[in-house]
């Protein structure tokens, strides 16, 4: 195989890698700051892909206006399931949480099934992203040249709001300690809708730029990559947003690279790859590759 | 400037006070005193708002605190130090003095406050852009002063600033705590270390297993019998 097409694997890789990632945060994130793992993240990620296709197809309003709402609705529901499936459980034990977040992917899921059918629908695809561009030796789909780059924008934002912003600050603060946050005045509830909103406006961003690479939509389309993208997190470290992006890029390279040079038999083992790093991840470095090491608190 | 009045509060049944009542005067500094389990803590923390009480008041300046949540008693001009000092690990000395002024917008003054926390622990200047987590207990515990100073509260409360220090850093500790005094914050203080509180504050309070069996000045407790015996070892002066 040639350098060239390693280096064509390597960009799609990448381009899969960065919306693993976006969406890999949203688990992170969540995880981060109420130590849950939000299983109905990627039923929120199949919403989104959905508002967009009923707002562009349904509606005829064009993609550059329906994108930004659909990012803004997803963020809604986010923070709505939030209030309604987690906020209430807040002083429950973990389990209690855990089970509602699952309850909540069913119900979503479901009710996407009862709504919108369980028939594949076809995402639109606006003609800016289709077509191909050339880069040196490297023929690239558009899309999958802006993928990285939009994911990059989005990536530096998130990171400047959360290091260099009072609110950044506010979320850091009650990841680590919600009651001493609360003395400080910090709106702990405020903080925590806010991470959700955060989470689930990049998965939207993942949805939509999904949709136009994958453009087939159905209800359960949020269950593999939903999976893939908390592996991606475990195996950078969840709770770390930088090692969610790490997990993301290995786990999208990882398995592109996998299919282009393994035997042709073995091609349909992609989605177990996710899996098997897992496995390998959790045995030799459970707490991820940029985790921390976990400290009761006393 | 806060009264207590009668307060009731239990976890899970076992009742940790069991109806206290005490008063903290503006410009003053109170201790309270005290044993493991006595009930000093839960009284900190009822105040805050981070425990409900059964029954009793909580009155600040003439106004209700029970009805008040935790985020808004910094406002209120509360600030407290929690026990075991809680800074923020993940956050630089910066920004967790920064968050103590979380609700402030008033960027000048912070400015100012900021330089004064910084003069009045020179050591945290030093290390303004490490992570809190990497400092060592002192230096966190003058963080955690630091930090609740930078809310300018009227009053500030301190759950026991001097556990686990070694016997100079509480020296120092004490001596930040007058100075702070005489800036015109009222402070309540809580302590173990009795002798130490005793000897700074206008009035005390001794509580015992949710009681409050004694009240009395600084020095009259330090002179009384049943304390000494009880709390600073017969022989201390």
């Amino acid at each position: 195989m040639s350098f060239d097409i390693f280096l064509q694997h390597l960009t799609n890789g990448i381009s899969l890698g960065s919306l693993y990632a976006l969406i890999a945060i949203g688990y992170t994130m969540v995880y981060g700051i109420l130590r849950l793992i939000n299983f109905a993240h990627g039923d929120i990620f199949m919403m989104a892909t959905y508002f967009a296709f009923y707002g562009v197809i349904t509606f005829g309003v064009p993609w550059y206006i329906v994108f930004p709402i659909v990012i803004l609705l997803t963020a809604s529901l986010g923070m709505t399931l939030e209030v309604a499936a987690y906020r209430p459980l807040r002083n429950a034990p973990k389990i209690s949480i855990m089970i509602s977040a699952i309850g909540a992917s069913f119900l979503l899921e479901n009710l996407a099934i009862v709504i919108f059918g369980g028939v594949n629908k076809a995402f639109p695809t606006p003609e800016v992203f289709t077509g191909v561009v050339q880069l040196g030796p490297v023929s690239l789909q558009k899309l999958t040249f802006y993928i990285p780059i939009i994911t990059v924008i989005f990536l530096v934002a998130l990171l400047y709001l959360i290091n260099h912003t009072k609110t950044g600050m506010a979320m850091r603060a009650v990841s680590k300690d919600h009651e001493t946050a609360g003395v400080m005045g910090i709106d702990v509830n405020k903080t925590i809708s806010i991470t959700f909103g955060i989470g689930s406006a990049l998965a939207a961003i993942g949805a939509l730029m999904w949709g136009l690479k994958f453009p087939q939509i159905y209800p359960l389309m949020g269950v593999m990559p939903g999976l893939k993208c908390f592996i991606a997190a475990v195996i950078g470290g969840i709770g770390n947003i930088k090692g969610a992006v790490l997990g993301g890029f290995i786990l999208g390279v990882g398995e592109i690279m996998l299919v282009a040079f393994l035997p042709s038999d073995y091609t349909g083992y992609r989605d177990a790859f996710a899996f098997i790093l897992l496995i390998v991840v959790l045995l030799f470095r459970p707490t991820g590759i940029m985790g921390e090491k976990i400290s009761e608190k006393v | 400037m806060l009264k207590i009045d009668n307060l009731v509060v239990a976890y899970g049944g076992i009742e940790a006070l069991k109806g206290i009542s005490m008063e903290v005067e503006e410009g003053k500094i109170i201790t309270l005193v005290g044993a493991n389990g006595a009930g000093k803590s839960t009284t900190l923390r009822a105040i805050m708002g981070l425990v409900k009480p059964v029954s009793g008041a909580i009155t600040y300046k003439g106004s209700n605190l029970l009805a008040e949540k935790t985020q808004n008693m910094v406002r209120n001009g509360i600030a407290l130090v929690p026990e075991g000092r809680r800074v923020f690990p993940n956050l630089t000395v910066l920004e967790n003095l920064k968050i103590g002024a979380f609700c402030r917008n008033d960027e000048k003054n912070i400015k100012e406050d900021l330089e004064w926390v910084y003069h009045l622990f020179p050591r945290l200047k030093e290390r303004t852009w490490q992570l809190a987590g990497t400092l060592s207990g002192g230096e966190q515990q003058m963080l955690a002063v630091g930090r609740a100073l930078m809310s300018r509260p009227k009053l500030l409360m301190m759950d026991e600033p001097s556990l686990g220090l070694a016997p100079l850093v509480v020296k120092e500790i004490f001596n930040i705590i007058k100075e702070i005094h005489k800036q015109g914050v009222t402070i309540l203080l809580i302590e173990q270390n009795a002798n130490a509180a005793l000897h700074i504050a206008d009035i005390g309070y001794v509580m015992e297993t949710g009681r409050i069996s004694l009240k009395g000045t600084g020095h009259e407790l330090l002179a009384n019998q049943e304390v000494k015996e009880a709390y600073l070892g017969k022989k201390a002066k």
